[in-house]
This record gives C-alpha cells, sequence and structure tokens, in this order.
C-alpha cells in the first residue's frame, strides 16, 4: 500500500501545467526526470489509492493544486461552469449553481462522503470516467461538455464523445480537463437523482439521474434519464415515448411503461455486490422513483414560473 | 469502603488520549526503524520452483531480502499448533516463509529489509518467484469432495472429527411427535480491526536483549514464542502490546510469521526493525473466521419442547490450523444456549481449504452455533403456529436450576455447567423493551401504508472468563499514587478504567491516583491473554484479590501508627483512619513510606524512613522475618470453569418491497453480564458487538473465487457497515451475579455480536414470509430468494407468526 516510484511536479499557471504534462521529447529542453506518461493529481481521491495500491504507475504526477486560475466556478443564464480544481463541495454549496441547474447539487449529495467530496473534483471524477460515479451521468444527461487544453491547444468535447469506455475518457495523452460545463436547465423542467448503494455513500449498484420537462397543460412533454453502474459508460435514454402526455399534477401514472423500456434497454454486469439481474430490475423501480420525482419537481418549479 | 466507584458509569479514562490523537499504536513507534515488507503468494496453490532476487539487489536502500533458505532451523521451522486437541488429529501449521509449496493467497514467501517501506515495496515487487500451480480447493463442498488435497498428507481435507454427544439424539428425534431438518449456512468474514497487525523489534548487543513492541492480545506469549524461537532466555526478551487499534480475536493468534521473522532480523542486522500491516495485508494475511455449514435434525413435541437435536457441523479452517479447532468446539457447546434439549448429537468435520486461516472473531463460533439453535426454535414456531417467544420459554432453563450441568466439555476442557441466570427474565424485558405484544398492529399499521416490517428474536449464552489464570499487582508509592498492572492486554476495552474502578473501590483511593498498566511483559510476566470476554472476569478478579493484600498490609503497618487494632481500621480517599472517626488518619503515602525503612534519603519523604529514624525495637530487624519492604502484592485468580453470561436480542426490520433492501428500525438489547463494573463501558461493548453483527448479517463476507482469489481484499469491496448502517441500540440490563469469582462478574467482550445474525434473519423472515438459511442477506440475494419463493412453496414459511 505504497505507491510505486514517480516524479512530481507542482506547476504553479496552467502553462506550465501543460508544459509538465506533454509528453516529454528528447532534446527539447523540457525539464526532464520522469519522462514518459504523466498523470494530473488533483482531489486524489481515486488517483491515490490506485497508486497505493500500485494499480497504477505513472511515470510523472502533475499536482495542479496549486494553479489558481482552475479553481473556478462560472455560472451564467445559460449553464455552470466548473473548473478543474473546484471541489464537490463547493460545488454543491453554490445556490447560485443549483438555481441553474439543480441536478449537480441533487447528485453532489451521492458523491461519496463529506471528507471525500472536501477534497474531490468535479472535473476530476469526469476525468476518470468511472461508469459507477454520479457526475459521468450527469454531465451526459445535460449532453454538457469537457473543455480539454494541451500545450498544443484547446478543444471542448461534447459529454456524448467523453466517456469511450471504463476509466477511459476521451482525454489525449498531454491534455488536461480544465473546466465542465454543465447546461442550465429548460423552464418547466424539474430534476431528481435517486441511487441504490450497499452503504451509504458507496458507488451505486444502480443510479438514475432524469430530467422531466412539462408543457404549458402540465403534462409531460420530455423525460430523459441517465443511468450509472448499468453500463461501461454512463447511458443517457429518452422515455419521452415512454411516458409523453403523462398528466404531471396527478403523479403521472405508475411510469411502469418507462420502467419496462429502462430495463430492456441496460446492459448491467453481475459483480460481487449484485447481479446483472438485480441490477436491471433495479434499474426499473429507480426509473419510476426519479421520473416521479422529477415530475413533482418540475410541477414546483413550474408553479414558481421557471 | 466510601470510594465506590464499582459500578458507577465512569467515563473512560483512556478517551481523552486515544481521541485526540495522542495514542501510540505500532506505527506511531520506531520512526527511524528499517522498514520490513512481503513478498507473498498471489497463488491459492502451487508449488515454489525458484525465487530470483536479482532485480532487486539495484534498489536504493536495500538491507537485506531473506528467504526460508536463510533462516536458520528453530525460525523456520513450522508455527506451532497453539491449542493441540485429541480431536485434531490432522494439525498443520505455516512456516514463517514458505519452504516449497504455499496454500493460500497472502502466505509470506520472502521478506525484504529497507531503508523505508516505499523501498521495502519497491524491491519486493521486483523479486521474481517461479511457481508451479496446484489445484486450489475452495469452499466447504469442494473441500469436502476432496478431489484435490490441500496437504499431501491429510486424507479427505479433514483436519479434525469431533464427536458432542449427550443422550441418544437419534433415538429421541425418531420418537418426537414432530420432526424437522434443515440447513443453515453462515459465510465468512473476519475481525477486520481498523489497525492491523504489526511488529517493532529492537536488539540491544551490548545487554544482549530484545525488545519487541506487537500489536497483540497476549504479549506475554509472544515472549515465550520468541525466546524460543531465537533461543533466548524469557528474562532477555521484553515484549509490549503499545495501544491497540482494535484486536477482536485476530491478534490473539501468535507467534505471527512477522513476530518471529521482524525480531530475528533486527538482532541478526542489529538494527531496529519494523513491519506494519497495510490493509490489502490484512484481508489476506491475517485471518478470518465464522465459515460454516449445519445440517440440524430436530424432533419436538407439540409445546415446541425439543426432545432430540443432532447437528452437523462442516467447519472450513483454512490453509492451517495454528489455533486448533476451538471455533466448531464452541458453536457444538453453545449451540445449545439457555436452553434444556432433550439428547444432543454434534458432529464437527473440520476441513482444509486454500483459503486464509481460520482463527477465532468475536463471539468465536458462538454466532453461527447461536443462529443453528434460534432459527431451530423459530422453525418450530412456525411449523407449530406458535408465538417465537413462547417456544423458546418452553425451553428455558429455569432460575432454581442453577447450576445446571448440559453434559458436554466446554472449550476450556471443563464440563459445560452454567453458573447462574434468569432467562424468562431476559425474555421478559426484551420482549417488553421492543414492544413484542403490540408489533401486530405496528405491522397492519405499515402494511396500509405499503410498508413491509418484520419482528425478529434471538437468546443466546456465553461462555466467558475462561482460565486458566490471569494475575494482578498493585503497589502503592510514597506519592500516593496506586500502580496497577496485570500481564493481559488491551484493545481499546476500557480496562484503564474498570481496573482502576475495582482498585479504588477495593482500597479506597481517588480513582485519579490509580494508574493501570496492561500488556507489558516488563511490568507483569505471567498472563494469558485478552480473547474469550475474559478480561473483567480474570484480571478484574486477580486485581480485586492482589488490592486486598495491600490493604491488609497497610491496615496493618497503619495500625502500629495510629496504635490502633488494624480491624477497626478502613481508607477512604487514601487515609487510613478509625472506623467512622477520621479525626487521626495516616495518609497511604506515609504508609508506603513507612513500609519501607531505608539506608538513605534523598528526599524529605524518605527521611522519615531512613534507618535511624524509624522508631522500630533495636532488638528486631527493621523488616520483620516474613515480611517485605514496600507497599506492594500480587495475586492470581484461577478459576474452576467459565462463568455464563447471557442476554436476549430483538430487533425490527423494514424491507423495502420493491428494492428488497433491508433497513434496521430498532434494535434492543437485554444483556446480564453478572455485577456491572461500569455500564456505560458495558453498554459500548454492546453497541460495538452489535454493529459487527450487523456487518456479519446484512454487509460483511469474503468472496473467493474459484481459483482462490479473494476478490473484494479492500473497505471499498468489503462493506464494513458506516454508523450510517448501524441503527441506535436500546439496552437493558439484569444482574445474576456468578457465584464463581469474588467480584460476581461475567464477560461482557463478545456479547454484543453473538445473535445479530440470527436476530436479523429472523425478523427478515417475518416482514417476508420467506425462509432465511443464510447469513449474511444482501439486497442481491434477497431479491433472488423472492423470485424463487415464486415458483417453490418450500422457500414460503407456514405463515407469518408471532405477534
Amino acid at each position: 500500500m505504497k505507491p510505486p516510484p514517480f516524479a512530481y511536479r507542482a506547476p504553479r499557471t496552467l502553462p506550465e501545467a501543460l508544459a509538465a504534462l506533454a509528453p516529454a521529447a528528447p532534446g527539447t529542453g523540457s525539464d526532464t526526470g520522469g519522462g514518459g506518461v504523466g498523470k494530473v493529481l488533483a482531489g486524489g481521491q481515486s488517483l491515490i489509492p490506485l497508486l497505493n495500491m500500485r494499480l497504477a504507475a505513472p511515470e510523472r504526477l502533475v499536482d495542479i493544486n496549486r494553479v489558481a486560475e482552475l479553481d473556478t466556478l462560472e455560472v451564467t443564464g445559460a449553464g455552470v461552469r466548473v473548473g478543474a480544481l473546484a471541489r464537490h463541495a463547493r460545488v454543491g454549496r453554490s445556490a447560485e449553481a443549483a438555481a441553474v441547474q439543480p441536478l449537480l447539487r441533487r447528485a453532489l449529495a451521492h458523491v461519496a462522503h463529506p471528507v471525500v467530496r472536501n477534497r474531490g473534483t468535479v472535473v476530476g471524477s469526469l476525468a476518470h470516467a468511472d461508469p459507477s460515479a454520479e457526475l459521468p451521468a450527469v454531465l451526459a444527461l445535460l449532453d454538457g461538455s469537457v473543455e480539454a487544453a494541451s500545450a498544443a491547444g484547446r478543444r471542448t468535447i461534447p459529454a456524448g464523445g467523453f466517456f469511450l469506455g471504463p476509466l477511459e475518457p476521451a482525454l489525449l495523452p498531454g491534455e488536461l480537463a480544465v473546466s465542465a460545463f454543465f447546461p442550465a436547465l429548460p423552464p418547466r423542467t424539474g430534476t431528481a437523482f435517486v441511487e441504490i448503494a450497499r452503504r451509504h455513500g458507496d458507488y451505486a449498484l444502480v443510479g438514475v439521474a432524469a430530467t422531466v420537462t412539462l408543457d404549458a397543460g402540465l403534462r409531460v412533454a420530455a423525460a430523459r434519464a441517465g443511468y450509472l453502474s448499468v453500463a461501461g459508460v454512463p447511458l443517457v435514454l429518452d422515455l419521452t415515448a415512454a411516458c409523453a402526455g403523462a398528466d404531471a399534477v396527478s403523479g403521472g401514472g405508475d411510469w411502469e411503461d418507462a420502467a419496462a423500456y429502462a430495463r430492456e434497454r441496460v446492459d448491467p454486469e453481475s459483480d460481487i455486490h449484485a447481479s446483472a439481474d438485480y441490477r436491471r430490475h433495479l434499474a426499473g423501480v429507480l426509473t419510476g422513483r426519479a421520473l416521479r420525482a422529477a415530475t413533482a419537481d418540475a410541477i414546483d418549479r413550474a408553479g414558481e414560473g421557471r | 469502603m466510601s470510594t465506590r466507584m464499582f459500578g458507577e458509569p465512569v467515563a473512560r479514562r483512556e478517551d481523552p488520549r486515544l481521541l485526540t490523537g495522542r495514542g501510540r499504536f505500532l506505527d506511531d513507534l520506531g520512526r527511524d526503524a528499517l522498514a520490513a515488507a512481503f513478498v507473498r503468494s498471489p497463488h491459492a496453490h502451487a508449488r515454489i520452483l525458484d525465487i530470483d532476487v536479482t532485480g532487486a539487489l539495484d534498489v536504493d536502500g536495500l538491507v537485506a531480502i531473506y528467504t526460508f533458505e536463510d533462516l536458520p532451523d528453530q525460525v523456520g521451522a513450522p508455527l506451532p499448533v497453539l491449542l493441540p486437541h485429541p480431536a485434531l488429529t490432522h494439525g498443520r501449521t505455516a512456516r514463517p516463509l514458505a519452504r516449497d509449496v504455499v496454500r493460500h493467497v497472502g502466505e509470506p514467501v520472502a521478506m525484504v529489509v529497507a531503508a523505508d517501506r516505499y523501498l521495502a515495496e519497491d524491491a519486493a515487487g521486483l523479486i521474481r518467484v517461479e511457481y508451479e500451480r496446484l489445484p486450489a480447493v475452495v469452499g466447504i463442498e469442494n473441500a469436502e469432495a476432496a478431489r484435490d488435497l490441500v496437504h499431501d498428507d491429510v486424507p479427505g481435507n479433514v483436519g479434525a472429527v469431533l464427536l458432542q454427544e449427550n443422550g441418544d439424539a437419534a433415538a429421541a428425534i425418531d420418537a418426537a411427535p414432530h420432526v424437522l431438518e434443515f440447513r443453515l449456512a453462515i459465510e465468512r468474514s473476519a475481525s477486520t480491526p481498523l489497525e492491523g497487525r504489526g511488529v517493532c523489534a529492537r536488539w540491544d548487543a551490548d545487554d544482549g536483549s530484545l525488545r519487541v513492541y506487537t500489536s497483540t492480545q497476549a504479549s506475554t506469549s509472544v515472549r515465550a514464542a520468541i525466546a524460543a524461537r531465537l533461543d533466548l532466555p524469557a528474562g532477555k526478551v521484553e515484549v509490549v502490546a503499545p495501544d491497540v487499534g482494535g484486536g477482536f480475536g485476530v491478534k490473539i493468534v501468535h507467534p505471527w510469521p512477522e513476530e518471529v521473522l521482524v525480531p530475528w532480523a533486527a538482532r541478526l542486522l542489529g538494527r531496529e526493525v519494523k513491519w506494519a500491516e497495510d490493509r490489502r495485508e490484512h484481508f489476506v494475511a491475517a485471518a478470518h473466521e465464522r465459515g460454516q455449514l449445519h445440517d440440524v435434525r430436530v424432533g419436538f413435541d407439540g409445546a415446541g419442547r425439543v426432545l432430540g437435536l443432532d447437528v452437523r457441523i462442516r467447519h472450513d479452517h483454512g490453509a492451517y490450523t495454528p489455533y486448533g479447532i476451538v471455533i466448531p468446539i464452541v458453536t457444538s457447546t453453545q449451540l445449545l444456549g439457555p436452553y434444556k434439549i432433550g439428547a444432543y448429537r454434534a458432529e464437527v468435520v473440520s476441513l482444509y481449504t486454500n483459503t486464509l486461516i481460520v482463527t477465532p472473531y468475536r463471539g468465536a463460533g458462538r454466532p453461527q452455533g447461536v443462529f443453528c439453535m434460534e432459527r431451530t426454535m423459530d422453525r418450530i414456531a412456525g411449523h407449530l403456529g406458535l408465538d417465537r417467544g413462547e417456544v423458546r420459554a418452553a425451553n428455558f432453563i429455569q432460575p432454581d436450576e442453577f447450576p445446571y450441568d448440559q453434559g458436554l466439555t466446554f472449550q476450556d476442557g471443563r464440563p459445560l455447567i452454567y453458573d447462574s441466570g434468569d432467562y424468562p427474565g431476559l425474555l421478559r424485558k426484551v420482549r417488553d423493551l421492543i414492544g413484542w405484544d403490540g408489533f401486530g398492529a405496528l405491522r397492519a399499521e405499515a402494511a396500509a401504508r405499503g410498508r413491509r416490517i418484520g419482528v425478529g428474536l434471538g437468546c443466546y449464552v456465553e461462555g466467558t472468563g475462561v482460565g486458566p489464570y490471569e494475575g494482578g499487582h498493585v503497589e502503592i508509592d510514597s506519592a500516593g499514587r496506586v500502580h496497577v498492572s496485570t500481564g493481559l492486554t488491551s484493545q481499546g476495552q476500557g480496562h484503564q478504567t474498570v481496573f482502576a474502578q475495582i482498585a479504588a473501590t477495593e482500597l479506597g483511593v481517588p480513582i485519579a491516583d490509580v494508574h493501570v498498566t496492561t500488556g507489558d511483559t516488563r511490568r507483569f510476566g505471567y498472563a494469558v491473554g485478552t480473547f474469550a470476554s475474559r478480561a473483567a472476569v480474570m484480571s478484574g478478579n486477580a486485581i480485586a484479590l492482589a488490592c486486598r493484600k495491600v490493604r491488609a498490609k497497610a491496615l496493618r503497618i497503619a495500625a502500629e501508627a495510629l496504635e490502633a487494632d488494624p480491624s477497626d481500621l478502613e481508607i477512604t480517599e487514601g487515609e487510613v483512619h478509625v472506623r467512622g472517626d477520621r479525626s487521626a488518619s495516616v495518609p497511604l503515602r506515609t504508609v508506603a513510606v513507612l513500609s519501607n525503612p531505608l539506608r538513605y534519603a534523598f528526599d524529605e519523604q524518605t527521611a522519615a524512613a531512613t534507618q535511624f529514624a524509624v522508631g522500630g525495637s533495636p532488638s528486631e530487624p527493621p523488616v520483620a522475618a516474613g515480611d517485605e519492604p514496600g507497599l506492594e502484592g500480587r495475586d492470581y485468580y484461577s478459576p474452576v470453569r467459565s462463568t455464563f453470561a447471557a442476554g436476549a436480542h430483538a430487533a425490527i426490520v423494514e424491507v423495502d418491497p420493491d428494492t428488497a433492501e433491508v433497513r434496521v428500525l430498532r434494535y434492543a438489547v437485554v444483556h446480564d453480564c453478572g455485577r456491572l463494573i461500569n455500564p456505560m463501558v458495558v453498554e459500548g461493548q454492546i453497541h460495538g458487538g452489535v454493529a459487527q453483527g450487523i456487518g456479519g448479517a446484512l454487509y460483511e463476507r469474503m468472496v473467493y473465487d474459484a481459483s482462490g482469489q479473494l476478490l473484494n481484499a479492500s473497505f471499498m469491496d468489503f462493506l464494513m457497515p458506516y454508523a450510517t448502517e448501524v441503527p441506535h441500540i436500546e439496552t437493558d440490563h439484569l444482574e445474576t451475579p456468578s457465584p464463581l469469582n469474588p467480584l460476581g462478574v461475567k464477560g461482557a467482550g463478545e456479547a454484543g455480536v453473538i445473535p445479530v445474525s440470527a436476530v436479523i434473519a429472523s425478523a427478515v423472515e417475518d416482514a417476508e414470509g420467506l425462509r432465511v438459511d443464510a447469513m449474511p442477506l444482501s439486497p442481491d440475494e434477497l431479491f433472488d430468494l423472492r423470485r424463487r419463493a415464486e415458483h417453490d412453496p418450500a422457500l414460503r414459511t407456514r405463515a407469518v407468526n408471532g405477534p
């Protein structure tokens, strides 16, 4: 439970960080020692255990904790942009962020425990691309994006293209995820986040993030759900066809069609904590619960003119 | 005794120190020590063909690498079978480093010593071991099938066959009006203390002596083992248990391979060497417990009285048997619980598998036995349509039937005779506490709101305070400080508090003046260890007896000073005075001075005690024949047999109809450990025990795959419950003093964990109307059980019965 040897860089500016991350080319004069693959250290809540168990052996750690320009949280009418150093706790506490995109706060409450949220970062969780984690499912459901920078330039990666596989983000060697963007919630839309974990704060056996949008007559106009722990990447399902037109005021019915739709489309695996069958069953149960809660939330928001 | 602390809820005196980070645990010691790390087998069963250390030799800071070939005979010899038993016909133990065959993942193969742990692990990672893999035996059924053998010379993988018998169970069952037969299973779990094992050893070449700190539950016995292995006189080996961050049984095993190898290397290298176990090592290289299968056959009458009981117990003891077969012995005897069983037969088959060794974990076989008996009681109630509490009551040993001889031999080799108890009283209290009689209405009310709840019950008897002995030493110094020491160790139980309460009460001194030392061979050399809920019974009584010796001497000396008769004296707040009259008194610190005639005065107080100052008779020696200088006393307590605590637990659970999640809504405990020394400490022990019990019932298991790899060797995947999973625990006490010891106390350490799996199974079964035969029970498994029960009526209970 001790990490293998690694070189350590602690840059103070973004350009320095990107230089430190850049694959060291021989003869470039860039700092030497621990060339080869670099790994970003932000909150360290996933990386450090991996190092301690010697499951990861990066040649170089680039600690971005001193790069102040990454410690940002920008909220506009368009959405919430979270910088690479913004901790879960800070984002979760932000009333402005919650007003523009309430799902963020709802999901963050399920991320591990307070001590982890005090240190771990939202962008770090996305870059870790664990399909059992809450934030990738939220980013995917909301069609958000990740801003990546490298010594060569910047690009925006839409959520749909960011999660390539388990623990496999679409970041290239030398690229740093500098921020993530969570779009604002549309009008007459409610959100919910539900999950089942074996213990409080554990990775979910199954989790569902949902958005439900109502029409002017308070009937369900659109319903979408993002699933965690049911596939190798966050799964987003458009459930609109299974529940459109449902009367939100009366609770929207039993949501069984949507639950059945979800059960048919999730593709969970069995592991030591739950069988695939049980996870599939939970995906259905949680689909109903999430849609019910999101619909109730949508009515509340519609009533408040939001 | 006016300074009465015994029985008071005194706040734990050790907590301010421990809770503010001032504890000294193993890894806090030896900051400049060399670090040891181990190369451990990645295979469950394999032959070692070659060990190539070449790649590791270039690591900066490497000091030494040792394999079996490097060990002298006594160091490399197989570790002892600590508890030999006639039934253990095929006991086998590992060597500190594997010689040719490894038999479980995690078995040590090589030891690396380096400047620090990081470098030691780097070097360990560069050692190449070539293995020839052998077939792994995993699981009780595979062990019994014996297609492959764990040890070539152990046929059938059978380490032991043990029979416990009282009467003709088969005949009694055959003649009974009702007979049921079923199988019950308990999964593996483990003690998992937050602090793992650890050893730090320092060789003093000038003195030819060794000091060893080890996170152990048995420091004196570790000393004996190290002395024997390293060919040192015991007097040249000091073993100290520093603050120990939990033991729960796993640290009673000794000597661990590391407890032999680290001191050996320290002497060889002439350097301090330390090894602190990490979490992954603890999962694969310490010990597990609990895994057992039980085939039960029971005959009973129409009132639910058991006429005959036959249990076949198959116990998985892992790859080796260093701690013998004490677990299934305890299961097979303690299974009887508070009940009078007509005729009884238990057959234990103890089997080798290619998994980690199995040694006692808090409860030590009792949770399995109680699960068997309490599930049996529920089955009988279900079969007869009777209230589950009434069936238990029909079988109870009555309060006027003590001492009650169960007709078996207990784990201490003595007859299984219960000393005292009030089992109907326990049941009555727990029914009241949980609201058993009103539960029907509560259930209906919940059901009307779509909620599914159930209530469960479990009773147990726990043999505690097993011998052979413990000792206590008490000394009052010339400042009035009372130094109490006992050889057994502490792992957080509150010994600093309860032993001080006993001493303060016996001596009549303020508790603040009492200083307690445990588990340090420098202070007390004879001890057995902390296990089997024995510390309060064994050391508590030994300390009380030692205090009584000191008190008698203090009164004798003070009587001379006060010109009074010793029998007229008493001690209050550290001052000796005539009973009921404090006008003339002599403080104990002065008595201590008077007890020790000195040649030299080094301060004002001792000046009063020099041979020139004392006014004794010039014709008598300053220390009378048969007397000793100093105000101290030593005594031992050695009981004829164990004392039997008991309890009853009840729980209300809620089961989610959709997700099959189980939530414990209420948990009630009524506990009887004889006279309470400190009810707050007892309740703390119960809370911790129940928390571990909830873990065993709903969360914890050791998931081995078919090749013998442990798949959940981390706290991420081994689901120890958090505070969020442990319910509020409601407690009540009953006190039936033990007639066997001077203080009338019984053990309390393990009680909380013992019946929890039985109680939760009972409650879930009650809520679901489905048979619960195996624990732990995960939501996934309950979901699966529901689905199977749709097609298999045998999985349904006859009716939801009880209140």
